[in-house]
């Protein structure tokens, strides 16, 4: 099945400053699809190229066959929930909502009704007559959300759609939406820079930096392989150490003289990541070494589980997690790292 | 009373005084010698309420505001006045509405310098600025002269001293009095609504009538108040580049006074004035307070 969005090498200048560049990549129709990255990555600007509030460089954008990269927003099939909601102040919530329904010339009896259908969808039934400034933060939001779902656009774009609430509200959100996304059958495209947010909404994501995504891939695969030390480090937290091939699926650590297996197989210089909950630390050295051991600087006590930062003997720093050390190591005491095969993963670049 | 409260009401008491002292005086001897009665002398005006002899006179005295109606010399500068009055702000609405609006929309640096450029004038005494339109509009002056060069006409057009040289003087000195605060309104009018208008599916006209044109009202409405009523009692443009044959009310007022010595007509003409400009005024902000602000 052709994919529902198609963007073909994307780009996007402001003057010197390049937001967007070379940007291709493929949604398909029903995903809750996440545009992951830090501040200035880019990911405003791309989801801003889908709604038609920025005209491309260059490059196509293609929604369900269409080319509609020269689309106002007006004639996409695409609606915007922003960041910060866009309400209309001037208007009611009902007024709102119907926004876009007067225009595209709904009846009146129709509108009202789809109006009320979609209050009752965000549970806002019987808040129509409010004006938004009469409203929480919460309940603004919904009205954003109920404002764009009504129209039933083929995607329903997301800028920052949790920022704005409180943690509590936040996580209780997030399954609101997942579960709406489910239920409507909406193609939905979020931006965030969460990504925590972003690896429990979306089914697939992509990371993005410096205008370019970096990986896409379900949260999982983006999690347990990474392919760049950029991703591996953005998400969660990983150790990258320098690693040189030595064979079809062993790798040797620069500077430590061990070698470990990989699942793939690394064909130049390059690095491995190894996720600090992975790793096993003991205060001897481990069966099928050698291991790589160092000298432990500091113990962080977090509860469900300990943080030890070891100072490897060729100089690299590991952070490892670690629930129990059999033999309760102190800080300056010597320890040796150990981790299942399948641990290690590859990194190219 | 708490300190705050007091102080509150300390602070409120000076502009209280200074419109009981500027406004509300002045007022009401305007409207106390509106009633009164004409003669010769100075003043040349017997007061409503008088003292004669060791007796209180009273000669309320309403003939004034009967002659008003009784000469249709005031009807017609009544209607002269307020019908430029309203033609001016609908020109100034139509070229100031985009100019504050393109203004509003210019690049965040370059901001100061427009609005410079609409204060700029005020710099200069407007009645040389008015003074210097006959330069331009009379019959051998540079409009006519640019004009007769480009060969557009033959024959110089006759614009000073009619309607329309009027008209261009009040529509030059009133504008920036509708730009200025529509201006400022549309400033902080938040353009991510726009966006969100035509993601809804709204062409820019549309979002501009839907979206753009009531979140501006309260500015749009101040700026044509600010341009209405005080063209609306103009007297020196009218006076420069105007002509006899259609007298303005404030013409009218002030032959009354100064030529006629009829202070009570020129006052009634005054109080009318007033009463015309001010009660729709009063309609007007009545409904938006009770429509609530946005």
């Amino acid at each position: 099945m052709a994919p529902l969005i198609r963007l073909e090498g994307l780009t996007k200048r402001f003057g010197e400053t390049v937001a967007v560049e070379d940007v291709s990549l493929d949604i398909e129709a029903g995903d809750l699809f996440g545009l992951l990255g830090a501040s200035g990555s880019g990911k405003t600007t791309l989801l801003r190229l889908l709604g038609g509030f920025e005209t491309p460089t260059a490059g196509r954008v293609l929604i369900d066959g269409v080319d509609v990269t020269d689309m106002p927003p007006y004639e996409r099939p695409t609606n915007m929930m922003f960041q910060s909601y866009a309400l209309f102040p001037h208007m009611t919530v009902a007024k709102n909502i119907a926004f876009g329904l007067k225009q595209a010339k709904v009846s009146g009896s129709e509108s009202a009704s789809r109006v009320e259908e979609a209050l009752e969808l965000v549970k806002l039934g019987g808040l129509g007559g409010r004006k938004p400034s009469q409203l929480s933060g919460g309940q603004r939001q919904r009205v954003a959300l109920a404002r764009a779902l009504v129209l039933k656009p083929k995607v329903l774009l997301l800028d920052e759609p949790l920022s704005a609430l409180d943690k509590k509200l936040r996580e209780h959100t997030q399954f609101e939406l997942m579960k709406l996304q489910d239920q409507l059958g909406i193609t939905f495209v979020m931006v965030t820079h969460d990504q925590e947010e972003a690896m429990a909404m979306c089914c697939k994501i992509a990371i993005m930096d410096q205008g370019r995504v970096i990986e896409q891939g379900t949260p999982r695969t983006i999690y347990e392989r990474p392919r760049s030390r950029f991703v591996a480090d953005f998400i969660g937290s990983a150790n990258i150490l320098e690693a040189e091939p030595a064979g079809p699926g062993r790798v040797v650590l620069t500077g430590l003289g061990v070698t470990c297996a990989t699942g793939e197989t690394l064909e130049a210089k390059g690095w491995i990541a190894l996720r600090p909950e992975r790793i096993s630390l003991s205060t001897a050295p481990a069966a099928g070494g050698p291991w790589p051991s160092g000298v432990i600087e500091a113990i962080a006590f977090h509860g469900d589980f300990q943080a030890y930062k070891v100072r490897l003997d060729g100089g690299a720093e590991v952070r490892v997690a670690t629930a129990h050390v059999p033999g309760d190591p102190e800080p300056g005491d010597r320890a040796w790292l150990s981790w299942p095969a399948d641990a290690p993963v590859v990194l190219t670049h | 009373m708490s300190a705050a409260k007091q102080r509150e009401r300390d602070v409120l008491a000076l502009p209280w005084f200074w419109l009981a002292l500027f406004v509300l005086a002045p007022l009401l001897i305007v409207l106390a010698i509106s009633i009164s009665t004409a003669t010769y002398g100075a003043p040349p005006l017997e007061m409503f309420v008088h003292w004669k002899d060791g007796h209180t006179i009273f000669n309320i005295n309403f003939d004034n505001y009967a002659l008003l109606g009784s000469d249709s010399l005031y009807l017609r500068g009544f209607l002269n006045s307020i019908g430029i009055a309203f033609e001016t702000t609908v020109l100034c609405l139509l070229i100031g509405y985009p100019m504050a609006y393109v203004m509003a929309r210019a690049p965040e640096r370059i901001q100061p310098l427009l609005v410079m450029g609409i204060v700029l004038p005020f710099w200069t005494s407007s009645l040389i600025r008015v003074y210097a339109w006959i330069g331009i509009l009379k019959e051998n002056g540079l409009l006519n002269g640019f004009l007769i060069k480009l060969g557009l006409i033959h024959d110089p057009l006759v614009i000073l001293n009619t309607p329309v040289a009027v008209q261009i003087g009040m529509v030059y000195s009133y504008l920036p009095f509708l730009v200025l605060p529509l201006f400022a309104t549309l400033q902080k009018l938040d353009w991510t609504l726009l966006e969100a208008a035509a993601d809804l599916g709204a062409k820019p006209w549309s979002a501009f009538f839907r979206v753009t044109l009531p979140l501006s009202w309260p500015g749009t409405m101040a700026g044509a108040l600010l341009v209405f009523v005080p063209a609306s009692g103009e007297y020196l443009i009218p006076e420069l580049l105007g002509s006899a044959k259609l007298p303005m009310i404030s013409t009218v007022l002030w032959t009354e006074f100064f030529a006629n010595r009829d202070w009570p007509v020129a006052s009634a003409i005054a109080v009318v004035l007033l009463l015309i400009l001010a009660v729709p005024l009063f309609l007007v902000q009545g409904r938006q307070g009770a429509e609530g602000r946005v």
